[in-house]
């Protein structure tokens, strides 16, 4: 592992935009769902940033575009020193090697026709490097004997093997090209929570013993919280909220950040029935038509009248290493502003004599 | 009584020239008036199989349901085809995983609530309509009467589930059964629809049959908690004795091994080993035997019974995960 500081990847104000086709016979342009719309970040070489939010916010599109499986259609990508986006054909071709995906659902994501070793052959020989046979042989043998599959596997198609065997098949695909970086989109959502624990650990002894660099996509943020140094909180296509994992769950600044985490199950019914949770009115606005202003000030239980609704808010840094994206975060935290009364509404926990201590998961503005 | 009393309820699926799979195992369990019960385990545990055993939804061909389901005292089972349609809906209602595949898309969200009336109730397609605008609104749907003339396509996912929620509750039922019903939606609709659920049965006194995955959901809503494990009962306990002592080192190790909000960073996992496909029989054993770290001879021998333990609850486990460790 060579210790390497500074970032490996850096996006600047990426944008991704899916036109809207609409017409008989031409297709003309009616609009433009804004799936990704300005976002920075940038990732230390050999540290976990995990991407939160929920369905739709355009975490899974940011993944995408930054390995360019989607074009972004504006922004900047800096992978290692060099413009991921100015780079053409081959060359972008032969890039990917050092970048490689691990996706959620390991059935559709593994040809169920081919067989665990040419799943795994098929992208040395992309790259060139599978031209020694015994050379190949032991590479593979090594790769599946670090996800924790016998040698056995190789002779295997997809289907004789379980969930969470196919996640290691698709963890090994992507790790027998020895990338720097890996995009997990979902590594884990579609395995049984037993299992979930296993690939999780894997993730991390990976990292240990090969330096990888992670984007680790995911809708639980038990789990990203979990495995990554860093996370960033998406909503509607834009980063709300950034910081180390320590200090995001100590003190959530951002008003949809306080809300998901609000709502996350504990599994620990003295925590549950302390909590106070900050139940969101509504659903995710849509993404073609995002609202004005600060995307969140439709549903934010503590916007106020002036420009929340009107300016866009950017990320700015509120302690060293923490950034959020709320004119008010200041305020709110020291208690300056107070959540609406009617809506959304406040769910408090019922008075009474309930055992235990209170579970203080939300500081209570 | 008890208002569902399960006894031995089993379910063998079969089919010609294949090996009989049994599903569900002698599974006994009852539910109160009024009260939350939570089915917890993982896929291929049964969970699901129990309900639509109860409800009477399973095929009729290429399975086996034998046991006594009282609802009650009056044996489910037992009752023909027409009686059970008058009760399905009617005294108990269910809620489904997926709201999009369990609605009609091609009938308006109104229509579907209403029929629920007029098929159990006799009313009339107006009076219906103009309850089950009520009901809408009762469910937290914002704008009733416009959701009312909309087709399910329309609606948002966690809007879905509350219509979902309205044509359970239509005729207020003494029993509901929800089968996952936020695993599809995200965790702040999640909180949403868990805190509806909760409003409802308190207010009706509708009893409730939790069915998850998530301990975090049972952990905030439900009285006493049943886990699964390969179509068997196998931990029993009211929600504070079950996860402030899990006795079963199946529970304990699922409670071990899911990462949790509040929990400190950085420390490893403690996974549980192997996958469901390494149980054996319980013919055999445990099934949980392979993959269990208190494994003892016993445990190879023969099933292991459910027995009663000194918290109210019941175990099945020849050696249990001693009381003194806890819950990190």
């Amino acid at each position: 592992m060579t210790e390497r500081t500074g970032p490996l990847v850096e996006l600047r104000d990426v944008k991704v935009h899916f036109p809207i086709k609409s017409g008989l016979l031409v297709d003309r342009t009616v609009g433009y769902v804004y799936a990704v719309d300005g976002v920075s970040l940038s990732i230390n070489a050999g540290e976990t940033y995990g991407l939160v939010g929920e369905s739709g916010c355009g975490k899974s599109t940011l993944g995408r575009g930054l390995l360019r499986l989607v074009e972004p259609t504006d922004g900047e990508i800096v992978f290692d020193g060099t413009d991921v986006r100015a780079l053409k054909g081959e060359t972008m071709r032969r890039a990917r090697r050092r970048m490689q995906m691990i996706f959620q659902d390991p059935l559709s994501s593994l040809d169920p026709r081919q067989s665990v070793e040419s799943l795994l052959v098929e992208g040395l020989k992309a790259h060139g490097l599978a031209k020694d046979k015994a050379e190949t042989n032991r590479r593979l043998r090594e790769t599946l004997e670090a996800v924790g599959l016998p040698a056995s596997a190789l002779t295997k198609y997809p289907h004789e093997f379980s969930g969470g065997q196919r996640q290691r098949i698709g963890i090994a695909r992507a790790l027998v090209l020895n990338p720097d970086l890996i995009v997990a989109d979902e590594p884990v959502s579609a395995l049984d929570v037993s299992i979930q624990a296993q690939v999780l650990n894997l993730l991390k002894d990976l990292q240990t013993e090969r330096g990888l660099t992670y984007l680790i996509i995911a809708h639980d943020l038990a789990v990203v919280r979990h495995i990554s140094d860093t996370v960033g909180v998406m909503y509607l296509g834009g980063l709300v909220e950034e910081a180390s994992s320590e200090d995001l769950y100590r003190e959530p600044l951002h008003p949809y950040t306080r809300a998901l985490m609000s709502a996350v199950p504990v599994p620990d019914p003295l925590v549950e029935d302390r909590r106070e949770r900050i139940l969101l009115a509504g659903d995710l606005p849509s993404p073609s038509n995002p609202p004005a202003g600060c995307r969140f000030h439709t549903r934010c239980p503590w916007a106020q009248p002036t420009r929340c609704g009107d300016e866009r808010p950017a990320l700015r840094e509120v302690t060293a290493g923490h950034r959020v994206a709320c004119h008010y975060a200041e305020d709110i935290e020291a208690g300056r502003i107070r959540p609406h009364e009617v809506e959304p509404e406040l769910v408090r926990p019922v008075d009474g004599d309930l055992p235990g201590d209170p579970g203080e998961l939300i500081p209570t503005p | 009584m008890s208002l569902l009393d399960v006894r031995d309820l089993s379910v063998v699926f079969q089919r010609r020239g294949e090996r009989p799979f049994t599903a569900v195992d002698k599974v006994s369990f009852t539910v109160e008036p009024g009260q939350t019960v939570g089915l917890v385990g993982e896929s291929g545990c049964g969970k699901s199989v129990t309900s639509l055993a109860i409800m009477g939804l399973l095929p009729k061909r290429g399975n086996k349901v034998t046991g006594e389901v009282l609802f009650e005292g009056t044996d489910l089972l037992k009752l023909r085809p027409d009686d059970m349609r008058d009760r399905r809906g009617r005294d108990i209602g269910m809620i489904f995983q997926d709201p999009l595949s369990s609605l009609n898309p091609v009938i308006p969200i109104g229509v579907q609530v209403a029929e629920v009336l007029e098929r159990h109730q006799g009313r009339e397609r107006k009076q219906a309509l103009r309850e089950a605008r009520e009901l809408l609104d009762a469910v937290g749907i914002p704008d009733p009467d416009r959701r009312l003339k909309e087709y399910p396509h329309q609606i948002s996912g966690g809007m879905r589930q509350r219509a979902l929620i309205a044509i359970a509750l239509a005729c207020k039922p003494r029993l509901l059964i929800a089968d996952e019903p936020t695993t599809a939606l995200d965790v702040t609709i999640q909180a949403q629809i868990l805190t509806l659920l909760k409003q409802l049965v308190d207010d009706t006194g509708t009893a409730l049959i939790m069915i998850t995955h998530d301990l975090g959901v049972v952990a905030g809503l439900c009285d006493t908690v049943n886990v699964l494990y390969g179509g068997k009962v196998v931990e029993r306990a009211r929600r504070h004795e079950l996860f402030g002592q899990p006795r079963h080192p199946y529970t304990h190790g699922l409670l071990n091994s899911v990462p949790r909000l509040d929990s400190i960073r950085g420390e490893r996992l403690h996974a549980i080993r192997g996958s469901v496909a390494d149980n054996i029989p319980w013919t055999e054993g445990c099934a949980f035997a392979p993959r269990c770290d208190n494994v003892v001879d016993a445990c190879l021998e023969g099933p292991p019974p459910l027995e009663p333990t000194a918290t109210g609850g019941d175990l099945r486990c020849n050696n249990p995960v001693s009381e003194e460790v806890a819950v990190p």
